[in-house]
This record gives C-alpha cells, structure tokens and sequence, in this order.
C-alpha cells in the first residue's frame, strides 16, 4: 500500500499560493497542521492568530466580510468546543466562506479527551449553513481543497495527516458515495479511518462466503438521500455503519434517520464511540478497545447473518496485504 | 446628507424618540440612549465617512436567515452606505442599543420615523437585540463580545487589500468582562490593525446592575494600555473632546476611546432606577406616569400620550 507523508502540506500550498482571496490562518498549530512550509514560503498569507480560538472564529467572520476565504487551521476539536458560539454568530449563520480544517479527527490522536473530537461531525452537522466533509486517505486530503473551496457557505473539513494511506485514484467529490465492493449480504457504510480497516475485514471475510457492500462516505452534509436509499433498499441481512466518532449524531445517525423517514424495516448495527468519551492511546489499541476495528467488524456481520467465522488477527494482517492489489480494482467499480 | 443638524439636535432627537418609544411601550432601552445619545450622533452625524444609505427608508419586513435557499438575503449594513472601499465601516457591537442606533438612523435621515413603530414586531426586521438583517446592523452582535474581533478581521482585510475606509467599532464597557475582547485586542496590537479604532460607552451599568457589584473590570484605560493599544478616556457626552480623541496618531495600533458617560445623561429622573438600568420596564402605573411628566419636562417636549 502506498504511503503518503504529509498530503495536506503540498495541497494546501499548491491550492492556495496563488489565491488572492485564501488565507491561511492558524491557532499555534502550525507544524501539527502541517502548514509551517507555507507559513514560511508565503508569510503574507498567513495570519498568526494564536492560542485564542474565539477571536479567531469572529476574526475569520470580519475577513469573510472583507471578501476572503479564510482556510482555519487548528486540530477540530478546537474550532468547535470552545468557540461554538463564535462559530454560530461569526462563521455558520452568515454563511461566511470560511473554510474550517479540523486535525486529529476521533481517536487519531494520543492526546486524550482534550484532544480528540469525537462529536465534531454531530455539532458541525447539526449547524445550519454548515457543509461537512471528512476524508479517509491520502487522495482524498489532496484534493479536499478545492472541494471545500467550492462550496458557497461555511465547510468544516476532518482532516487526516502524517502518514497517510493511499486507497483511492479519485478525487473527494462533494455528495458522492463510493462503492468499494459489490455484495448483496451485509451493506456496510465507513468513513474517514474505518474504511481502510473494513477493507482488511472484508478480504478475509470473501473467503467465508460472506459478501457485504462496501460503501465509504466522505459527504457528511449535505446528505443525497436517494444514493443512501436505494442501496439500503437492496441490503438482505442488515446494515452496519462504522466511524471514527460516536454512534449519536455521525454516519450512523445518517443511515438511521433515513431508514426511520422511509419506514425500512432493517436492522442497523452502529460501530463507533458508544456514547463514551475515549482515553489516550494508541490509533491500534483505541480502535480495539473502543470496537472500532476491523474485528470489531467482523463480529458485527457474524451477528447480522448468524455465522462463526473464527477470523483472528493474524488472518487480518495477511488480508490487508491481498487487499493492497486489489484496491484500484475496488475502486474501479 | 451629512450635518443638516447639529450633533446636539441629533443627541436631542435620538433621547426624545428613544424616550417616547419606552413610555408608548411600557419600557424599553432607555438609559443606553442617556448614555450613547452623544456618541451614536457624532458617528454617523460627523466623524465617519460613510455613504448614502443603500436601502429603503421603511425597512422590508424579515425575508428569512441566510441560507442557501434564501440568495436575497441582505444586511442591515447598507443603512451605513455601501461596501465601498472608501468608506468607513461600522459595527456596533452590543446589539442591545439597536432602539437607540435606529433613532439615531431617523435622527440622520438614514430610516423614516415611522420605521420604530416595526420595532419588536413580529414579521419585522427593526428586531429587539439588533439582528444582522436589522437596519444599521452589519452582523450579528447579540452575544456580547464578538463585535470587536470581527471588526478586527474586517480591518485587516481591509489592510490587506489597500482600501483606505476606516472600521470602527462601537462597544459598551460590560462587554469587557468577556475574555474574546482581550483575545481581539491582542491580535490587533500584535498584526498592528491601526485602521480599526474603537469607541467604548463606558457607563458601568450591565444587567444585573452596577459593574462594580456584579464584576468589576478595574483599571480599563490600564489594562488596554497594558495591551499595547492607544487609550483615551474623554466625556462621552462632549463632542469636541469625542472629536480630538479621534485625532489622536494611532500609527501601528489600534485607538479605543473610553467614553465615560451617565446612565440617565439628560434624564435625571431616571436615577430613581438606580441601579437597574439594563432594561427599564415601568413597575407601576404611577411611575410610568411620573417618568413621563418629570423626563418629558426635562428634554423640554410635552407628555408623551400613550
């Protein structure tokens, strides 16, 4: 599998070097959020604001006003806990251009419950004007640019850095699902870092007879509920939604909220941070303390379709690598 | 249309219809008239430069909240003139003086009289706690605190793309007790927003009563100094100190006038409300009717028949 180091930094730059309009603007987490190379190749883009988020979201609001697209920078937790407020009066009810890249996404991050947003696309969701997007592998962070830049309003954005797996060929397009595989069995939806753990599940799973579609989603909001109801429609022994958040408000909620406004009688299994906040730790170790791993998937289907599969780890690891190969044929569906 | 009255007459008529508003009305934001009457009359009526106003004088009723569905929506900010980049901009933070920044709006001919009789009604855009889509509003300020960054990011903007209009931003000392304040006023001295000055009505008075009482802020012309931006403290209601202290060199900083003003400047009787004056709601028939006799005596109308 391809292994990109930092995609956002060489993105972001490309994109935004040459925007009169985009400015970059960072609350003190500039190398954390991988813009301390454009920071220093373009200081007259880039506006320091400090550890003081507040001001920073109302300041953001004042330069929309002035007519730029403010790219924020800080890890997502931070744009929204502390400075909800700001983020309703300034950025999301004026609809302010402002482009909100959020960091350290769920448990992603060592750093604890201070540093893990784990609600973020449930707050982001529920603010009217707001677009939220969440990317899931290294093409995805390279192209979210111009997908969020393209958006009239307000778009928060779960970024992913450091090293990155590539799975996709294809650029994030807004309100586009993708179909990973092809299964009538179990529909499975995952998002940001839980696609590449369903794709591990889902190779050591074929060998069991047990095909599921595989649908990765990187629009949050808005939702294009025909692409979600059609494929709900067809799914014959359940559905599961697995994310890197929790189980209120997320993916799982979307697939919910659809299933009670059509009257589908199916059963939805959530995966994700079970109205619980998480620990510091490890992406491994919390994602299998917390269920949010390829087993944790594993089981889930076992239960849906009444079947033992015996998969262990090590059957997991050597799935990952079939699957590598396999992945432009994926996407190509 | 600038200077067909005088700043006082401006002051006078701002109090009157202000004072006229809360007696027909059972109460109202009577003392924040008393004590920015001044301030709000020498903004639009002298120092800023602003255009003609881009809107009606009997504003459109409520059209929606921004949305993607709603493509028309517009801003109270024409009232101010349009977004030139000449032009001076203003935002007026706490959004709880709206009655007296649309008095003042008449009192400069930017909105007809008739556009207070919309005030707080419902399908009307003249609301309560200035909205974004409320005459002379340019955002939302109604959560106190957020006026003054936001004019810092307009400002720096405005630097950025060379336009000469000013950002002023008109604040109220409660205010200050939220911490987003000082987070502004750091991020202004640190990227030397100088073409942003604020004027500040400090008039010690917050909801639940005296700020001393409730939270007192000290020293605050010492504290912003502290900050690195220019400080001034003038008579908030003396136009010609208002107006040397905008003279004052700011190269590099931002300028805040403290404006020391009374809560009942121009209405003594008011006094009788010590030291609730947030909201002047009239507790009796009787004071209702006193309140009517002795302010009306004293800015020289008849009383007002309601």
């Amino acid at each position: 599998m391809e292994i990109v180091n930092k995609p956002y930094a060489k993105a972001f730059e490309d994109f935004a070097k040459d925007k009169k309009e985009i400015l970059c603007i960072s609350a003190d987490l500039d190398s954390s959020c991988e813009i301390d190379g454009f920071r220093d190749r373009y200081p007259h883009k880039f506006i320091s604001m400090g550890m003081a988020e507040q001001n920073m979201m109302s300041f953001s609001g004042g330069l929309g006003l002035a007519g730029f697209r403010p790219f924020i920078h800080s890890f997502g937790v931070f744009t929204y806990r502390r400075p909800y407020d700001q983020l309703v009066a300034s950025i999301a009810y004026p609809r302010r251009k402002a482009r909100i890249m959020g960091f350290l996404p769920g448990i992603t991050t060592p750093g604890g419950m201070t540093h893990q947003a784990i609600e973020d696309i449930s707050v982001m969701r529920t603010l009217p004007n707001m677009t939220v997007l969440e990317t899931g592998d290294a093409t995805e962070v390279e192209s979210i640019c111009e997908v969020a830049d393209s958006i009239d309003g307000p778009v928060y954005c779960r970024m992913l850095r450091g090293s990155v797996p590539r799975l996709f060929e294809t650029p994030l397009q807004i309100g586009k699902l993708r179909t990973l595989s092809e299964g009538k069995d179990i529909l499975v939806f995952t998002s940001g870092i839980c696609t590449e753990e369903a794709i591990r599940a889902r190779s050591a799973l074929k060998k069991f007879g047990i095909a599921i579609k595989h649908i990765h989603v990187s629009t949050l909001k808005p939702i294009n509920e025909e692409l979600f109801l059609s494929l709900i429609s067809e799914a014959k022994s359940g559905i599961i939604s697995m994310e890197n958040h929790l189980v209120n408000g997320g993916l799982g909620s979307i697939v919910s909220d659809i299933i009670s406004k059509y009257g589908i009688g199916k059963k939805l299994i959530k995966l994700g941070l079970q109205d619980t906040y998480a620990h510091g730790g490890s992406k491994g170790y919390l994602s299998r303390y917390y269920n949010l791993d390829a087993l944790a998937l594993i089981k889930s289907i076992e239960n849906l379709t009444n079947t033992k599969t015996n998969i262990q780890e090590v059957d997991l690891n050597e799935a990952r690598i079939e699957d590598v190969h396999s992945l432009s044929k994926a996407e190509a569906l | 249309m600038k200077n067909k009255k005088t700043n006082h007459e401006v002051a006078k008529g701002i109090r009157k219809r202000v004072f006229e508003h809360c007696i027909k009305n059972n109460g109202g934001y009577l003392s924040q008239a008393c004590s920015a009457a001044e301030q709000l009359a020498w903004l639009y009526n002298d120092i800023l430069n602003l255009g003609d106003s881009t809107q009606p004088m009997i504003p459109e009723e409520f059209s929606g909240v921004p949305s993607k569905d709603n493509q028309n929506y517009i801003t109270g900010a024409g009232y101010n003139g349009p977004f030139e980049s000449s032009y001076d901009r203003l935002i007026i933070a706490p959004a709880h003086y709206a009655l007296v920044a649309y008095a003042t709006l008449i009192e400069v001919g930017r909105m007809a009289p008739e556009a207070l009789d919309m005030f707080n009604k419902d399908g009307s855009s003249v609301e309560m706690i200035g909205a974004e889509h409320s005459p002379g509003m340019e955002v939302h300020n109604g959560t106190l605190g957020v006026g003054l960054s936001t004019g810092a990011g307009l400002a720096m903007g405005r630097k950025i793309k060379k336009e000469t209009g000013e950002v002023c931003v008109f604040m109220s000392d409660g205010e200050l007790q939220e911490g987003q304040v000082w987070e502004a006023l750091q991020t202004c001295v640190h990227h030397k927003i100088d073409n942003l000055w604020a004027i500040v009505d400090v008039n010690e008075q917050q909801v639940n009563g005296a700020m001393k009482d409730v939270m007192d802020i000290g020293d605050i012309a010492n504290k912003i100094e502290s900050f690195g931006a220019i400080v001034t403290e003038i008579d908030g209601h003396n136009f010609d100190e208002l107006s040397k202290a905008k003279k004052i060199n700011h190269k590099d900083k931002p300028l805040i006038i403290l404006a020391k003003t009374s809560p009942y400047q121009g209405m003594k009787y008011l006094k009788t409300r010590f030291p609730k004056l947030h909201y002047v709601r009239f507790k009796s028939e009787e004071e209702r009717m006193n309140m009517n006799n002795e302010i009306s005596t004293e800015l020289g109308i008849s009383p007002i028949e309601y």
